[in-house]
């Protein structure tokens, strides 16, 4: 398993009800429900992604966030919403993290570090916009349409009042470097965050 | 005709009556002393009966959804795309089961079959009949043959609400509903469509109050109008325009009102062939049914209350160029299942063909209903 799903896994309790945007081919929500004992459901909006989740199992919706939202979601009625690597690629991520707060007690946050010294570093040096591992797209065709950092996204949860339980860094072997925890903004890749609305937990 | 049979058919079928003796009590508060189902299955149940999957026809449809009858027939069963072996439902791993609905005119009891009563035929004296008789004459089915529980019930259309029904009527006696192009309840434009179909049969003077039958006589024309309209709604703007377009059947205009754009003509050609073969009064019943499925109805409209007592998994499908079951109809359905914390998943699939889609084996259609039955396959062990 990806280390940064690995990670994630962990913070799933047994029966909690998970609600996964952008769920893939279904790889983490199958993981949950088979060893976790969790319940839920995926939002894809792939073919090829949707299909994979049926045939393995996993309760999916086609659904497309920027044009249909969460608001078939009700209040409250998920335990955890995950986002996996889908942040920077919805056209108002703001909106979202107040939607997965609205519809879950709890937020699973991952999304690559624009900050990272690697990026930095050649659009310093080249001029040209940075491509990674992590961002493997040009200019004109990436997906990434709201590239962040780190620091950019924990001021958006401050001034959204939107409380970060806990943050790990992972470099872009997904490993847990003691370098990207001293450094994060700096040399860590992919962040996973865990955040509530201050009130709630 | 096929010259030989295709190695992915499940060849040549024959269909078969059950009769039943026991009463069934009917939502309308009538009930019918005995009643006749004529079934096909495809496959073998296997050892532990775990492998059986109940087909739900649509309006129109009956008991033959796959194979042939015989070497001469010229068409294949209703949904012979789907069923047959190494197909989405496969006959290989699957024991399936199709039958005509009661109320039908396809070998089951219906309008046109003798009332014990009376000797003659039921007409307009026999009862109408609501999606959850037609589950409940199912499960009557189910007994007989050793069915305690369906692997999937699945149904596009009226066959979608039969699925639906059955997982709130029996939640214990299916693992899978697989809803297609589907709605939990008609629209008002839906009721309206059937309104102007019921009128075309019943204005029709040859109708004669339902009792035509006496007369030797079939109201062709208005079951013919009716066919018309409602295949209308069936097709999309796009899929008509692309195969007819404004094309005439000769080359310019008469001047007259016969059928001169090949549209007309198709309509015509279409109305004509299904008032050969289809009985008016069951065509006043399956669009009464249709009318008065809502199952949100008894729970003040909350459909998702309704799905509390539901216990099996969803899959739900609708077409993106639906309009007489829209896509949206299907979200409503699916959203009430999350809501009750059902399992359930959905897609909507991209087709030119309006409602009809559902019956069209479009790629992705196709590996959606493959993949997801072939996780039911592996999970009851078939």
């Amino acid at each position: 398993m990806r280390p940064d799903l690995d990670i994630i896994q962990q913070w799933i309790s047994k029966g909690h009800h998970v609600l996964d945007l952008g769920c893939g081919d279904g790889t983490l929500l199958d993981y949950l429900q088979r060893e976790r004992g969790a319940s839920g459901f995926g939002l894809e909006i792939n073919p090829e992604h949707i299909t994979t989740c049926m045939s393995r199992g996993v309760a999916v919706i086609e659904q497309n966030l920027d044009t249909q939202g969460l608001g078939n979601f009700d209040d409250g009625s998920f335990d955890v919403v995950l986002m996996t690597q889908a942040l920077q690629a919805v056209r108002r991520p703001d909106k979202v993290l107040d939607e997965m707060l609205r519809v879950g007690r709890e937020g699973i946050v991952t999304f690559p570090n624009f900050a990272h010294w690697r990026l930095r570093w050649g659009l310093a040096l080249s001029g040209r916009m940075p491509e990674s591992d992590a961002l493997p797209y040009k200019w004109y065709n990436t997906p990434n349409i709201r590239l962040c950092t780190f620091k950019d996204f924990e001021a958006l949860c401050r001034q959204k009042g939107i409380r970060i339980t806990s943050r790990r860094v992972v470099d872009g072997q997904h490993q847990n470097s003691w370098l990207a925890r001293l450094w994060p903004n700096l040399l860590g890749e992919i962040a996973i965050y865990r955040i509530t609305r201050e009130n709630t937990l | 005709m096929p010259d030989s049979l295709p190695a992915d058919s499940v060849g040549i079928v024959t269909p078969q009556t059950y009769h039943f003796d026991t009463p069934i009590d009917l939502a309308c508060g009538q009930s019918l002393p005995s009643y006749d189902l004529m079934v096909e299955t495809y496959g073998e149940l296997n050892a532990d009966a775990s492998n059986a999957v109940l087909i739900c026809h649509a309006l129109s449809g009956h008991h033959h959804a796959a194979g042939f009858h015989s070497m001469e027939d010229r068409k294949p069963g209703w949904w012979d795309s789907c069923i047959g072996p190494g197909k989405p439902i496969d006959t290989n791993r699957f024991f399936v089961v199709a039958l005509n609905n009661l109320g039908g005119c396809h070998g089951s009891t219906g309008p046109s079959s003798i009332n014990p009563a009376t000797g003659k035929q039921y007409g307009p004296d026999f009862p109408v009949i609501t999606v959850s008789d037609w589950v409940k004459s199912q499960a009557q089915l189910a007994d007989r043959m050793g069915i305690e529980t369906w692997a999937a019930v699945v149904g596009g259309s009226l066959g979608g609400m039969q699925a639906l029904q059955w997982s709130l009527d029996y939640p214990d006696r299916l693992k899978h509903a697989v809803v297609i192009a589907s709605t939990p309840r008609l629209t008002a434009q839906n009721i309206a469509f059937n309104e102007v179909a019921r009128q075309a049969i019943t204005s029709d003077r040859e109708f004669y109050d339902g009792r035509y039958y006496d007369h030797n006589i079939v109201p062709r024309r208005g079951l013919m109008l009716a066919r018309m309209v409602g295949h209308i709604t069936y097709l999309s703007d796009e899929s008509m325009g692309e195969k007819f377009g404004r094309e005439l059947r000769d080359q310019a205009y008469k001047f007259g009102y016969d059928a001169e754009f090949q549209v007309e003509s198709y309509l015509r050609y279409q109305g004509e062939r299904f008032s050969e073969s289809f009985d008016a009064n069951t065509y006043l019943l399956m669009t009464r049914a249709l009318d008065y499925f809502d199952p949100a109805y008894d729970y003040g409209g909350n459909l998702s209350r309704a799905l509390a007592s539901a216990r099996c998994e969803f899959l739900v499908l609708s077409f993106s160029t639906d309009w007489r079951f829209a896509p949206e109809r299907s979200e409503e359905m699916v959203n009430a299942m999350i809501a009750a914390r059902r399992k359930v998943s959905y897609a909507e699939i991209d087709a030119p063909w309006g409602h009809d889609a559902f019956l069209i084996p479009t790629p992705r259609y196709t590996d959606i209903l493959h993949a997801y039955m072939d996780r039911i396959g592996r999970e009851v062990g078939a």
